[in-house]
């Protein structure tokens, strides 16, 4: 493992020169009362600028990544990110616009966003758009706000939310968030909503229901007109959860399926680098009787044409962040959409539909649908999740141990335990940025893993073999838990960093 | 997952909840923990609160949560009752629910309300069955 | 096919004989009832055909040439994002494909880079805070503060949130909507009245006690505040640590903490922040990151990632996600916060600017924007007419009251190429904002610059009619 950046620390180093001070030094004990500054300096290490350079060159080796190789994680959507959008989000006067530089000198910014949230609200099939909510997390929170709101303006407390099975965990977490709480609708035999239960279960307690469609099982919710029907029935609110709207762009739209609030996460479906774990974005979409409830500020068009924000929104439930939304993601989405039009977006949808049904049709060779079956149904949308609960009863094998060889193999593992009702699920989405022979790859990848289950198991047990570290004690790291360095702590450490 | 995990075993002695809970009756009072299925679903548990002692158990509803490294289960009375002993070692090494499912990592004693809620258990012949079946949910 | 995508007509009649259907039309047909299936193209007005490389560059180009960016003018703009220098090398890093592309950790064994850097991300938090653990980065400054306060009513139950007004106006309206959600009122306790600009230390005791009735769960005070004002920290941190006591959560501008002492060592429970200073680009207010600190005992009550150290099979040193059941995607609604990931690639961008400055680098800068602003503050108190808001000492930002319209004082300015910073009215709707333009000073604007700003504030307000007193103010919007 490589020495942490403390330990390659040197008294005396330095990255930064400070420009020249121009002005009279002030001491800040002049100033300042004494116990409101600082003793002793933190202890950041101190390194030249060569140094960090190649210390995190060589931490970002230690990583898989998508330009490198498929990375096929379920529900994630990791699709090709152009470069052209970096370029994009850098110029200037994008990267090196202030938040709150005045509108009349901000229009190219505000007409992009204004752009891009009339383009996401025809993708959706609803009018009106808000950028703002972080990450899709934040536009759920939105969401169950909104339609708190919603009822609330008439006189309705509904502590309810409705929540199937297989949903994100995001969903309930979200909910108790937002003071209400969730009810879980069961599966049925097909993996959509049970609507007995639904039926049994909704009432006028009801904020909104969440759901997924395709939902995290890959399938479409067929009976969807119908689930909108009981809910719309007893004045309930219809959410839409648009982690997999990757799936259905071009070819049906939330709005039309009776949705009433749509969030989307614009680091999947509209391509944003993931950047080892964030930034997203979560914007959201919502029907005419929720509108005035939308987070302030929101973009407006003048009749000359100029672009405004609007704080004065009475009924609005507030804002959720800082400023406007993460907008250096809204030039990329944006970017994106310019780039695609319409007929590029269907066949964004297209293609990833194809190559998961594709890659289910290659896994359902014998060999591995006797280990490995899909959970449910026999086609998928974007993508599908199989069964390891016949390789952990038959061969001892977990879906844990298969993921941990397929890195053997050079291929990132699909999600590995969700959707958690399904038992050691294996979950993928190749995406539609994969070609039919990286495709044919990771098939080959599955395949030759699970003849290995059978011959020599023990070879998945302790996978993988070839990776920088071999398999982490994740329980030690809670046990004993190590969260920051110390120099204490690592001693040795710090003489190997100095050997090497 | 654990090395220090016992082989797969379910003693017949113990009668079992379908949720992969175990209960062993003696003289109106039962010691409870989970099975070996569950110990090994949950993989190596990290931490555990015990319950505090007087707590008054429902068959069927949860009574302690069993965190493992990726999961926390949610630990169920296969029967009801008023906890008179709690295993309080666990509190500092939970180890043993991996190690020794069904010795020293019993979870709590209780005095029987109802001696005649065993009847909606199984034996161990059913619980092997029932996990050999497929139809297992994770604990 | 799109540039994006790559499955070609032998491609397809392949994929399409290997699943078993004629086209790609009955895939959809066969999951997707009719009846809510589109039955037209997607209509997006002048964005309906697909455009090539570079005539999206030319459009998103044309549309960037359209707003006016730092570089095109003197910017004193802050008011929470700040135009601070960002050396080379950190775009270099972020832009690599081993640091862009990746997702979150799942597979540990191929992600040591990313779990190396969260771990030393966390580690330089804690050293920069003086507290003892750190996640791995929230969304941004505000919502720090309101998973703080979610923390809060996870650890104490219900109970009333207390908010110093000095607190971002963003972040009291962000923490309105989140309590408003989890059912927590929301208590403002205003600033002093002798004028300096910190929050009311008498007020904010009450409160603390409960005077309001219920005992607060959380207090939450900005460091620097809104104004630039630096609080008497230790004093409004006074009740923390005791078992009952409401816990505290500053929320602290990182720059300031070479010169300021770190919350650890005045006893606050939580320190949060935003993260835009160190390393981030304005980039119109996002994407940045919150950082996020805590107490130890506050560990399993934390919100969002935490990288750990640990050992492999082969006994080798590693890392992990770690704690991970305190998350939405273990706990649900039990969980700490929905947050699913962090803000990596903006958190990496943080670290990457701490490491270049260093423990030194710190302090010094730090000196040097509180010399430039105290070199700011006698230069522009020094035009007739032109008062401090507040008399406290500050930061790199100063609040001044104008004796004339602030907005047409700014438009005058900027049309010499000065924007000197934000108008309050817009941003607080405080009664005494009014007249009050918030100036930003950071280590880009040089001495020249300073002296440009006080010239050309002096040549706008004595072109303009001085404001009668009591006449009619400019009336903004509240933001």
């Amino acid at each position: 493992m490589s020495a942490t950046v403390f330990e390659r620390s040197r008294p005396g180093r330095r990255a930064f020169s400070p420009p020249p001070l121009e002005v009279p030094p002030v001491d800040p004990a002049q100033l300042i009362e004494d116990r409101l500054l600082r003793r002793a300096p933190p202890a950041l290490p101190e390194l030249s600028e060569p140094q960090i350079v190649r210390h995190y060159v060589r931490l970002s080796k230690l990583n898989y990544d998508l330009d490198s190789g498929i990375y096929p994680l379920g529900s994630c959507t990791m699709k090709h990110n152009p470069r052209l959008h970096e370029r994009l989000a850098a110029l200037p006067g994008n990267a090196r616009l202030h938040p709150l530089q005045d509108a009349r000198r901000a229009q190219g910014a505000l007409e992009l966003m204004w752009r891009l949230e009339r383009a996401l609200a025809e993708i959706a099939g609803l009018p009106h758009v808000s950028l703002q909510p972080s990450a899709g997390s934040q536009g759920e929170l939105a969401g169950v706000l909104l339609s708190r709101a919603y009822h609330a303006e008439r006189g309705q407390e509904r502590p309810l939310v409705l929540i199937p099975e297989a949903a994100h965990g995001t969903n309930p977490a979200t909910v108790a968030m937002a003071g209400l709480r969730p009810l879980t609708i069961k599966s049925d035999a097909e993996g959509m909503v049970d609507v007995a239960d639904l039926e049994a279960k909704v009432s006028e307690q009801v904020a909104c229901l969440m759901l997924t469609n395709p939902n995290t099982l890959g399938i479409f919710e067929r009976r969807i007109a119908q689930i909108a029907e009981i809910i719309h029935g007893v004045g309930a609110i219809l959410y839409y959860d648009g982690a997999n709207l990757n799936a259905i762009l071009g070819h049906a739209r939330p709005g039309d399926m009776g949705f009433d609030i749509v969030h989307f996460n614009l680091h999947k479906t509209f391509t944003q680098p993931h950047g080892g774990g964030g930034p997203g974005s979560g914007p959201i979409a919502v029907s005419e009787r929720i509108e005035p409830y939308l987070m302030v500020p929101r973009v407006t068009r003048g009749e000359d044409g100029a672009f405004a924000l609007d704080y004065d929104q009475p009924r609005s439930i507030g804002r959720l962040r800082s400023f406007h939304g993460n907008y250096g993601t809204f030039v990329r989405a944006y970017a994106y959409i310019c780039s695609l039009g319409a007929a590029g977006l269907k066949d964004v949808a297209e293609a990833a539909v194809l190559n998961a049904n594709y890659l289910l049709a290659r896994l359902s060779d014998a060999r591995v649908a006797q280990l490995l079956p899909l959970a449910y149904g026999k086609l998928c949308m974007h993508e599908l999740v199989l069964s390891g609960a016949p390789l952990r009863r038959e061969l001892k094998v977990k879906t844990l141990d298969l993921a941990k060889r397929l890195l053997d193999h050079g291929v990132h593992p699909p999600t590995i335990y969700f959707p958690l009702l399904v038992e050691e699920a294996l979950m993928t989405a190749p995406t539609e940025t994969e070609t039919k022979e990286t495709i044919d790859e990771l098939a080959d990848a599955i395949i030759a893993v699970l003849d290995e289950a059978r011959s020599e198991p023990e070879l998945l047990r302790s996978a993988p073999h070839t990776t920088p570290v071999g398999r982490l004690d994740e329980a030690r790291a809670v046990r004993e838990p190590v969260l920051r360095y110390r120099p204490e702590q690592s001693a040795a450490q710090a003489q190997r960093a100095a050997d090497g | 997952m654990s090395d220090s995990a016992a082989a797969e075993h379910y003693p017949d002695d113990l009668l079992y909840h379908p949720e992969h809970d175990w209960a062993r009756i003696e003289d109106g009072e039962a010691t409870l923990g989970i099975t070996w299925y569950a110990q090994d679903t949950l993989g190596e548990v990290v931490f555990y609160e015990p319950p505090a002692l007087g707590t008054q158990l429902r068959q069927g509803e949860m009574y302690a949560e069993i965190e493992s490294v990726k999961a926390v289960a949610e630990v169920l009375a296969p029967l009801s009752g008023e906890i008179i002993a709690v295993n309080e070692t666990l509190g500092q090494d939970p180890g043993p629910i991996n190690a020794d499912p069904y010795g020293a990592g019993w979870l709590v004693r209780i005095r029987l309300a109802d001696e005649g809620e065993r009847e909606a258990l199984m034996d161990a012949e059913s619980y092997r069955a029932l996990l050999a079946g497929g139809g297992a949910s994770s604990a | 096919m799109s540039r994006y995508t790559a499955i070609t007509d032998a491609d397809r009649a392949a994929m399409l004989a290997a699943i078993g259907v004629d086209s790609v039309e009955e895939l959809f047909a066969a999951q997707i009832p009719a009846e809510v299936a589109l039955q037209r193209e997607l209509a997006l007005g002048d964005l309906q055909e697909g455009r090539s490389e570079q005539e999206v560059y030319e459009h998103l180009s044309a549309l960037a040439a359209r707003n006016v960016s730092v570089e095109q003018e003197v910017s004193f703009c802050g008011g929470g994002f700040y135009d601070h220098y960002v050396p080379a090398f950190i775009d270099m890093l972020c832009e690599r494909s081993e640091l862009l592309t990746p997702y979150t950790p799942y597979q540990p064994e191929v992600s040591q880079g990313n779990l190396q850097i969260m771990f030393e991300y966390q580690s330089a938090i804690c050293e920069l805070t003086g507290l003892e653990v750190a996640n791995a980065s929230l969304y941004d400054g505000a919502s720090a503060l309101a998973a703080a306060a979610y923390m809060a009513k996870g650890q104490r139950g219900e109970g009333p949130i207390l908010a110093s007004a000095g607190l971002h106006p963003h972040a009291l309206q962000t923490l309105a909507t989140y309590a408003r959600g989890y059912g927590c009122p929301l208590v403002e306790v205003p600033l002093a009245e002798d004028g300096s600009g910190r929050t009311d230390l008498k007020a904010w005791r009450q409160a603390l006690a409960g005077a309001a009735g219920a005992r607060p769960i959380i207090a939450l005070f900005a460091q620097p505040n809104f104004y630039g004002v630096i609080e008497d920290a230790p004093a409004l941190c006074e009740r923390a640590g005791s078992s009952e006591a409401p816990l505290t959560c500053v929320s602290v501008d990182p720059l300031t903490l070479g010169v300021l002492a770190p919350p650890g060592a005045y006893g606050a429970d939580i320190a949060c922040g935003e993260g835009q200073p160190l390393g981030g680009r304005l980039d119109f207010g996002g994407p940045s990151f919150g950082f996020f600190a805590a107490r130890s005992e506050l560990l399993r009550r934390m919100p969002g990632r935490i990288a750990g150290q640990t050992t492999d099979n082969a006994g080798r040193s590693g890392y992990v996600l770690a704690f991970q059941t305190r998350e939405q995607h273990i706990r649900r609604e039990r969980a700490t916060s929905n947050i699913c990931t962090a803000q990596a690639l903006n958190a990496l961008a943080g670290l990457l600017y701490l490491v270049w400055l260093g423990p030194r680098g710190l302090r010094e800068l730090g000196e040097l924007l509180l010399a430039r602003t105290a070199y700011a503050r006698s230069r522009l108190l020094a035009i007739e007419g032109v008062s401090a808001l507040y008399s406290g000492p500050c930061f790199r930002e100063l609040a001044l009251r104008l004796p004339a319209r602030v907005e047409e004082v700014r438009s005058r300015c900027i049309e010499q190429g000065i924007n000197p910073g934000l108008a309050l009215a817009g941003l607080t709707g405080r009664e005494g904002d009014q007249e009050g333009l918030l100036v930003a000073i950071t280590e880009r604007r040089t001495r020249a610059q300073i002296d440009a700003l006080a010239g050309s504030l002096q040549d706008a307000l004595s072109d303009i009619v001085p404001l009668r007193a009591g006449g009619p103010l400019l009336s903004g919007a509240h933001r």
